[in-house]
């Protein structure tokens, strides 16, 4: 098997803060309108980094109106322009699903402390 | 037709233009060697003899390598012939690789398919199956159904289609596009799959 990464470098990013499963983030993300562009936010918590390499993602989730809103991002896509941690998150899992079945105060994830 | 001889080496996905992602096959190109040219003259023919890949000599018959005795070069594990070359570009002992390709065009790609082995007529035929459990009916969902009616023809018509042996096959997709090319490695980037697994021998065909 060949590794994609080493042949072709130039599509992985380096430029993104590092953050974890819980971290509260918020992801600009270029969006094309017309012939102009601009930055869209989208702010929640990370449930979830799968994959390596080229095809690694990582999955928000925030509450939109009382409904529950989650986009997965390419980790390396051209698309993100900017991720910012705001929070870090104190969880004991990697994967964060079950935050879907809860709601209100249960669904909060616990700062961490420094 | 002209085209050279590749290796399958796997499937990733890369970023596009406007980010979006393109699933790709990476395929190695080349390189590969003109060990002979068919001529009209002489064979009837114009083609160029490609060879590629490295045999070790033990491993080499006298008759296959001596289809590299005018060339001077060593045997290779495979060799291939490709038409519709402008013979005057190439001589003896030249090597083409992925340069041979250009970003955003079209290719064909042929190559042996997965081996499933002996497969039903489901998966192997696109049947339907005869379906429905009831009226006593069982062991009837993935079954081919009649083949034949019996006063006339009361036989089965040659080519019916039934279970066998599925796979294994030669098989050419058209169309796809490269979407990568990096030289110096001999490798192409096309998008979508091409046939066969992973260290598959392919053609890579120009239109």
């Amino acid at each position: 098997m060949i590794d994609i990464n080493k042949i072709v470098p130039e599509q992985m990013k380096t430029d993104l803060p590092k953050f974890n499963s819980g971290d509260h983030i918020r992801v600009q993300v270029r969006v094309i309108e017309g012939d102009k562009e601009r930055l869209q936010s989208f702010e929640g918590d990370v449930i979830s980094i799968r994959g390596s390499g080229l095809n690694k993602t990582f999955t928000v989730r925030k509450m939109s109106s009382g409904v529950g809103v989650e986009r997965i991002f390419p980790f390396n896509s051209p698309k993100i322009a900017k991720v910012e941690v705001l929070k870090e998150g104190d969880v004991r899992r990697a994967k964060l699903f079950y935050l879907r079945n809860l709601s209100g105060k249960a669904a909060r994830i616990k700062n961490k402390k420094v | 037709m002209s085209g050279i001889i590749g290796k399958k080496l796997g499937m990733s996905n890369i970023f596009g233009q406007d980010g979006e992602i393109i699933p790709v096959t990476i395929i190695q190109a080349g390189p590969c060697n003109v060990v002979n040219i068919r001529t009209k003259e002489k064979d009837g023919y114009e083609a160029l003899q490609l060879s590629f890949g490295e045999r070790k000599e033990k491993h080499t018959s006298k008759p296959f390598a001596g289809q590299f005795k005018n060339s001077g070069l060593k045997p290779a594990k495979f060799l291939k012939e490709f038409r519709n070359f402008n013979l005057d570009d190439y001589k003896i002992g030249d090597t083409i690789g992925a340069e041979f390709f250009v970003v955003g065009e079209k290719i064909k790609v042929r190559g042996r398919n997965k081996g499933k082995g002996f497969q039903g007529v489901m998966k192997r035929h696109n049947f339907g199956g005869v379906g429905g459990t009831t009226h006593g009916q069982s062991d009837r969902l993935r079954a081919p159904g009649s083949i034949g009616a019996s006063s006339y023809p009361s036989r089965v018509f040659k080519g019916q289609r039934m279970a066998g042996r599925m796979g294994y096959e030669n098989v050419t997709i058209a169309g796809l596009k490269v979407v990568k090319v990096i030289p110096e490695q001999n490798l192409i980037f096309v998008k979508g799959a091409v046939p066969g697994a992973v260290n598959t021998i392919l053609e890579l065909i120009k239109k």
